[in-house]
């Protein structure tokens, strides 16, 4: 779903200032503009990481192991192999950030088109669909995330697929009540009887009402699944050394909180610092937006 | 109220049927052929032929997944490779520890949920809403593996209070409700409480802000009944959904526990996966995913019966 085609329903649906309004209350909104000024530094760090980065992450130095936080040239020490700490954050946001939105990326679209067509269409399509979502809703995400990385085994392609399907069943949810519930609106009623075709029902009607609650709603599971990828990444699973993944560089550094505990702790204050940007942006987004959880 | 029972049981039995299937599909879907996490990797052609009839991998899908549904309803999970042991008995000691420790943190995290959640929405938009909405959110947003080295760091390591990791002198066998064995359980039981206690707040918050808002509140109110009155109907109004939240809590911690029990080596279920995992025992693996995802289901089932129990309204909706 474009930015503009979002625009063209909006112009169509509600009244003309809607997304003026929602612009006007989000940005009156401190701590959710804080969180989005937090989460567009994190992007651009990660983006740019070997231009901000000020070492190499991979060089290794037997000789300067788990250095403190304030050392001379390595300002937040170094890590159980003597690289530079503080490049090794920068670089992992990298894929702490792309292992953590893909798979609610990915599964917005996916559980937005199970959730339309099943709500949409009804009948025996819908229960098929629905009781097939329910089958993986049934599992904690967790659990479910494990269950299939683990048998798939490590890799960042293997994290990403476990926690793609982890993610669709909650959106596909939230998608098919929604568009149930606007299939019923008298002014859809209204479109089908005055001749509109499906297609246009749905992308205009449907699609313009459902996005938004499903959207917001997808935006909230981004720290879920940030905090759940990192997870993967600290049993085993998910991303493999010598890559730097702040859950991974968790797991690594377990053994050094007896000589260097705040060294230890610093990839998961980075996860948490942005796991909290990602959730009270989802808040801000959902208040501005006016939606019920 | 037994028809919206049977229609429930009636529900959740596909559903348990579906959920068999993705664990069955587990060993299936993993890289390679199954036997290669049983054999060795020199074993001869002619060995390999005979083990694959031996665990029926030679049948049609549909049939194995028959002979293993038969298999788990008597108990029958398969042979751990690494211990050689039926994954059932690893299993069952291992649970009773998960429970212990999921059962303790939903107890902690729904008091403190429930009493900063309540404050909040009783004193909606004030200051104390304010903190209690932040310690939620913060709650919902730590990741949990990372509290729980945190509080290690601090308590085991700098303060040396609590013990790191374990479950006491003799391990879980011994078991005993003493200082030696209760100490070990504190700092995990408390970082697992932080999930429940985010969710429970936020939730508890919503209902009573949102029961004050009910006209019938105003119009108590309007009678001349004194807030102690007001206060008897928020909690009789919030009491059933609390309730069926904590249950569901107590569900996703008994599943999710593998992180924080990675992180205490706390012998529960949690920990077995880990293992499971490392050394790619996918018997052991199956088994766990299958008896955490059943007990989940049967959780959830309870929930809604129990609600509908509670409040008689949940029946219609």
């Amino acid at each position: 779903m474009s930015v503009a085609s979002f625009q063209h329903i909006a112009e169509i649906e509600k009244s003309p200032g809607y997304w003026a309004g929602v612009m006007r209350r989000f940005r009156r909104d401190p701590v959710a503009m804080i969180a989005l000024f937090v989460v567009l530094a994190l992007i651009l760090m990660a983006v740019f990481a070997p231009l901000v980065a000020p070492a190499d992450p991979y060089r290794a130095s037997m000789l300067r192991r788990l250095r403190p936080i304030g050392t001379e040239g390595f300002p937040l020490g170094t890590d159980e192999l003597g690289r530079d700490m503080l490049s090794r954050l920068i670089h992992g946001g990298r894929l702490s950030l792309l292992m953590g939105v893909t798979p609610v990326f990915i599964a917005f679209f996916i559980g937005s088109a199970i959730g339309i067509t099943a709500g949409y269409v009804g009948g025996k399509v819908n229960s098929v669909l629905m009781r097939t979502v329910d089958v993986f809703f049934a599992f904690p995400s967790v659990l479910l995330a494990i269950a299939l990385s683990g048998a798939l085994g490590a890799g960042i392609f293997n994290g990403l697929l476990s926690l793609t399907v982890v993610f669709i069943p909650p959106i596909a949810r939230i998608a098919e009540s929604v568009t149930t519930a606007v299939r019923r609106i008298e002014y859809v009623e209204a479109a089908r009887a005055s001749g509109a075709s499906s297609f246009t029902i749905v992308r205009v009607h449907v699609l313009g009402n459902v996005i938004g609650p499903v959207f917001v709603y997808a935006t909230g599971l981004i720290s879920v699944s940030l905090i759940l990828a990192s997870g993967l990444s600290f049993l085993g699973l998910g991303v493999k050394p010598p890559e730097p993944e702040w859950g991974l560089m968790l797991n690594t550094l377990r053994n050094a909180i007896y000589v260097q505990p705040w060294v230890a702790a610093l990839p998961g204050l980075m996860i948490f610092i942005t796991s909290i940007s990602f959730n009270l942006l989802s808040d801000g987004l959902r208040s501005a937006m006016d939606i019920k959880s | 109220m037994l028809k919206y029972i049977a229609e429930r049981i009636l529900y959740t039995l596909p559903v348990a049927f579906g959920v068999s299937i993705v664990c069955f599909m587990l060993v299936h879907i993993a890289p390679g052929d199954p036997l290669t996490s049983i054999l060795p990797p020199d074993a001869s052609a002619q060995l390999q032929e005979e083990m694959r009839r031996i665990y029926g991998f030679d049948r049609p899908l549909p049939v194995q997944y028959g002979l293993w549904v038969l298999k788990v309803v008597q108990g029958d999970f398969g042979t751990s490779i690494a211990t050689g042991r039926p994954v059932a008995m690893e299993l069952g000691r291992a649970l009773g520890n998960t429970l212990m420790l999921a059962v303790l943190a939903t107890m902690i995290g729904f008091l403190f949920g429930g009493l900063f959640g309540f404050v909040a929405g009783y004193f909606r938009d004030s200051w104390v809403d304010r903190i209690a909405s932040l310690i939620s959110i913060v709650g919902v947003s730590v990741p949990h593996y990372w509290l729980g080295m945190v509080l290690v760091i601090i308590f085991s390591v700098q303060l040396n209070w609590l013990p790191a990791t374990g479950a006491g002198p003799g391990g879980s066998a011994d078991w005993v409700w003493d200082w030696a064995h209760v100490r070990h359980l504190i700092l995990p039981a408390i970082t697992m409480s932080v999930i429940p206690m985010g969710i429970v707040a936020r939730t508890v918050r919503a209902l009573v802000a949102d029961i004050l808002s009910q006209e019938f509140i105003t119009g108590l109110r309007a009678k001349g009944l004194l807030d102690v009155g007001v206060f008897r109907h928020v909690v009789k109004n919030t009491a059933p959904t609390a309730l069926a939240v904590m249950g569901l809590q107590l569900g996703y911690l008994l599943g999710g526990s593998i992180l924080i029990e990675t992180v205490f080596s706390w012998p529960g279920t949690g920990f077995l996966l880990g293992q499971a995992i490392f050394q790619r025992d996918l018997p052991l693996l199956q088994g766990a995913i299958l008896t955490l995802a059943m007990i989940f289901v049967a959780l959830n089932l309870l929930v809604d019966i129990v609600q509908s129990l509670l409040d008689p309204r949940v029946q219609r909706s």
